[in-house]
């Protein structure tokens, strides 16, 4: 991670639209009207939601609707990696997760892919379609190696698979998210091998109830 | 009160103090480089460790943890000498090793504790973190890669200055101090960020390179660039004033001083006047003392009482004026003014224009009405120091003028006299210590007077004034001023006014203007007029002179200022008057020699001592009457009743940054407005 800046190239103005005023009045009410600066976070991340990113314009919108410094907001924005700072990919952002269960499985080489296909990290691709960027552990470990993209997590990729991604994206398709491999959620590869009996799950093990655990007694 | 040992030795402490506080009450110096005592606590930089019993067995942040009742402190055991080698170790890790060219040498807070707890070596292999340079405008010179993140700098300009303009940027070990899109700083303030600054990040941009801490020459005297008077240090070197730092005096201006008190000094060396000049055939050329005395000797030998003025300025110490005036006495002139701005002040009691609540007791009010002033552009310290109480809920502000950005909530009342009257039927209001600051703003115009009545009134409707609260306070400008005042620098029975006579000059009813000092004046109007200028800088005074007399700035003589309170203190002089100059007073004391009027003191002792004499309240040195004398002060009374303009009041200050022939001569001062304009917008970007 190297300091985050402000992007050179920022729109001329910003505008809440109407629902993500109305959501960040949501929020605003949360806190004790003194205190409304508690939202910035929150609200940030509505702007990031409509935007895509958060331009010099946007911290200033932020910083006059909860009445603080906008040095706080710029403070904020860039301390939080997941603000972008800088336009993102109309087509897709991809955060490939770096952390050591996705190196050790091959995120190194996702890497490599997403460096050859998309140019250099952090920035917008040539075409305007791609952001990527290496990011810290997503919390998807078994199905390492991962990518987040856009909202969505893309699991147990390869060069290939991710290759395969990225071209369906460019090409306006959002593919389906989870398993490159078909795999279900975590399960193990190729399928469970453990509480495989069908019984466990239709009910025929369970016990009748005959009393309600800390009920009343009936008088 | 609660005791707490340290190191073995008990110590009484107030509830609520801190382990490092505890400590300092107890003689044991703590390092820091975070804490300050005026700025709110962080506890990021980890220096202060101490060993804390009863608590978890490691090492504790004593700036940020509270002392208790029998706590047992430790400050010098070997696990916190240990643990703070740590932290110091780590501070270097990525501090360059640049002391040699860096300005902070040799006065860094840094260096000086790596001579207590730094290794001789470092364990450190890989590279140094390098950081980009930050502009924060024409004072502040930023060497980021020598941060150290103690955010003292974020803090004092938040909470003191109140314009949160730096910040902390990303985190971690990217973490950086940057302005807001890297624009200069716009607070009036800026430069104690460098004295705040623990190492050499922050430096003085204008000091850059200049000299060092131990080559210095050091005199604690006091600030004439605003009517406070604030404590400063004046650094020199040889004969040249290098740079002004402040001294901590917690009466008036704690340990805060204004970039103009700080930065104008280069103007010291810029613009002087250095040999007496005489004009013949239209020119300016240099004379002899004796060749300019006889000039003016002639003149106003020449010339009929009435047909003289003398005015004063700015910046004069007390015994120059008290001397002009003397001599022009003795000479039967009425027309003597210290007033160039044309206010109205200096009849009736002294309180009517003085700071009486005291600027430390401004911390006491708990409402103020700021009428026809600015006090962030006339006094920017008292501006922090009304923020300060601000902050604290219990002031409650309004604001009769200009509707200027002062840093701290007001409510707008109005724009001039007409808001005034509203409160003259007003009942007393539920505070118990009220205040006004009133400005020379409403007080300099042709209907000052009237002003002052209808405010004093308004006062005594408000209980502004009442046993044990003088809450009656005017804010000057000019440092001289209320020394003026008080020594009856006004006009006498006949005499007519600083406008008056600079009209009556106009109209050709002048034979002869000195003006001591006086810059601030329409100087066009004395065009036809015989002009003696006797001042330090040729300002706009010198260019219409018929004869200049090179007198001293203020670092070059010792002499009695007595601030907006009321307040005498002593400058001293640090270096010689430039060239051929004298000391003012020495000036005056020879020419009335030549003029056959010799002046009845031949030591600034006598001079002092005349002056006491006949006011005693110079002899009061640090000494503000405050409230002493609340009970007499007919508030209601003072100025003269009468019909007001409705013309709303305007600050006096046009341009901060050039208010006196000293910062007008200051390339430093220039740079400052030029920026100042820049980001208001006023001049279009090069």
């Amino acid at each position: 991670m190297s300091s985050r800046r402000l992007s050179p190239d920022q729109p001329q103005s910003f505008a809440f639209q109407p629902e993500t005023l109305e959501k960040a009045q949501w929020w605003m009410t949360k806190y004790p009207p003194e205190r409304k600066q508690s939202a910035v976070i929150p609200v940030l991340w509505l702007v990031q939601k409509q935007e895509g990113w958060i331009s010099e314009p946007a911290l200033r919108a932020v910083a006059d609707l909860l009445e603080m410094a906008v040095m706080r907001v710029l403070e904020v924005a860039t301390f939080y990696t997941m603000f972008q700072l800088e336009p993102v990919g109309k087509a897709a952002l991809i955060q490939v997760c770096g952390t050591t269960p996705c190196m050790l499985r091959g995120a190194t080489e996702l890497i490599a892919l997403c460096e050859a296909e998309l140019g250099p990290r952090d920035h917008l691709s040539g075409d305007g379609l791609f952001t990527w960027q290496e990011v810290e552990c997503l919390g998807a470990c078994c199905n390492a190696p991962m990518a987040q993209i856009n909202d969505y997590y893309y699991e147990d990729l390869t060069p290939e698979s991710l290759k395969a991604i990225i071209d369906a994206f460019r090409n306006g398709e959002t593919p389906a998210p989870g398993s490159a491999i078909g795999r279900r959620s975590s399960e193990p590869a190729g399928g469970a091998l453990t509480l495989t009996d069908p019984s466990l799950y239709d009910g025929s093990r369970a016990l009748p109830i005959t009393a309600i655990p800390n009920a009343k007694e009936p008088a | 009160m609660p005791k707490a040992k340290v190191n073995g030795k008990e110590v009484e402490f107030e509830p609520g103090m801190t382990v490092l506080q505890v400590a300092e009450l107890a003689g044991e110096e703590i390092p820091r480089f975070c804490y300050h005592e005026r700025l709110s606590i962080a506890g990021n930089c980890r220096m202060c460790l101490v060993e804390v019993k009863p608590g978890p067995p490691k090492p504790q942040a004593s700036c940020a943890l509270p002392a208790a009742e029998n706590q047992e402190i430790f400050t010098n055991t070997p696990m916190v000498k240990k643990a703070r080698q740590g932290v110091m170790e780590f501070l270097l890790v990525n501090h360059p090793l640049d002391c040699p060219i860096c300005d902070q040498g040799g006065e860094c807070d840094l260096q000086d504790e790596a001579m207590g707890y730094g290794r001789a070596g470092s364990r450190y292999d890989e590279n140094k973190r390098a950081v980009e340079e930050k502009f924060m405008g024409p004072l502040v010179k930023t060497v980021m890669t020598r941060c150290i993140q103690c955010t003292r700098c974020v803090r004092f300009i938040t909470e003191v200055a109140g314009e949160p303009e730096i910040g902390l940027l990303n985190r971690g070990e990217n973490a950086e101090i940057s302005t807001y899109l890297q624009k200069a700083v716009t607070s009036e303030l800026s430069g104690n960020l460098v004295d705040l600054c623990p190492v050499g990040a922050l430096t003085s941009k204008p000091y850059a390179f200049n000299a060092r801490p131990w080559e210095l020459t050091k005199t604690e005297t006091v600030d004439v660039m605003d009517a406070l008077g604030s404590a400063i240090r004046v650094d020199a070197r040889g004969p040249a004033v290098l740079r002004v730092l402040p001294r901590l005096n917690d009466e008036i201006n704690e340990e805060w001083i204004s970039d103009k008190t700080r930065h104008a000094v280069d103007g010291l060396a810029r613009q002087r006047l250095d040999q007496p000049y005489v004009k013949i055939d239209g020119r300016l050329r240099p004379a002899t003392w004796g060749q300019a005395f006889q000039a003016i000797a002639e003149r106003i030998k020449a010339a009929k009482p009435e047909r003289m003025g003398l005015i004063a300025g700015d910046l004069q110490d007390a015994e120059s004026m008290k001397a002009a005036l003397d001599l022009f006495r003795k000479l039967g002139v009425a027309s003597t003014d210290c007033r160039q701005d044309g206010s109205k002040l200096g009849h009736g009691p002294r309180e009517s224009w003085l700071f009486n609540s005291t600027l430390a007791g401004l911390e006491e009010a708990d409402a103020l009405m700021i009428i026809g002033a600015n006090p962030r552009l006339e006094a920017p310290v008292l501006n922090a120091r009304i923020r300060k109480r601000w902050l604290t809920g219990k002031l409650l502000v309004g604001v009769i003028g200009e509707q200027a950005d002062l840093t701290y909530g007001y409510n707008y009342l109005g724009d001039g006299p007409e808001a005034i009257k509203r409160f003259l039927d007003h009942g007393p209001i539920q505070k118990e210590k009220p205040a006004f600051l009133i400005g020379q703003g409403a007080l300099s115009r042709p209907d000052g007077a009237e002003i002052l009545n209808l405010i004093g009134r308004a006062a005594k409707a408000l209980t502004v004034v009442k046993d044990g609260w003088n809450g009656f306070n005017v804010l000057h400008t000019a440092a001289s001023r209320v020394a003026g005042l008080d020594m009856g620098f006004v006009p006498a029975e006949g005499g007519k006014d600083a406008a008056t006579m600079l009209d009556a000059a106009e109209a050709g009813e002048m034979d002869l203007v000195y003006l001591l000092g006086a810059d601030e004046i329409d100087t066009n109007k004395v065009a036809k007029t015989f002009v003696v200028y006797q001042g330090s800088h040729g300002d706009a005074g010198a260019s219409v002179a018929d004869v200049i007399l090179p007198g001293a700035a203020y670092t070059e003589k010792t002499g009695i200022y007595v601030n907006t309170e009321g307040r005498a203190q002593i400058a001293e002089r640090v270096v010689f008057p430039k060239g051929e100059a004298k000391e003012d007073w020495t000036i005056l004391r020879a020419l009335s020699e030549t003029l056959g009027q010799t002046l009845p003191y031949d030591s600034l002792a006598e001079l002092r001592g005349a002056l006491i004499a006949a006011h005693p309240t110079f002899g009061h040195i640090d000494h503000a009457p405050g409230h002493s004398s609340a009970s007499q002060f007919a508030v209601n009374k003072i100025g003269v009743a009468g019909e007001v303009a409705s013309t709303p009041f305007a600050s006096p200050i046009k341009d901060f940054y050039l208010t006196n022939p000293i910062a007008r001569a200051s390339v430093t001062m220039a740079e400052c407005s030029k920026s100042r304009a820049l980001s208001l917008g006023l001049l279009a970007a090069e």
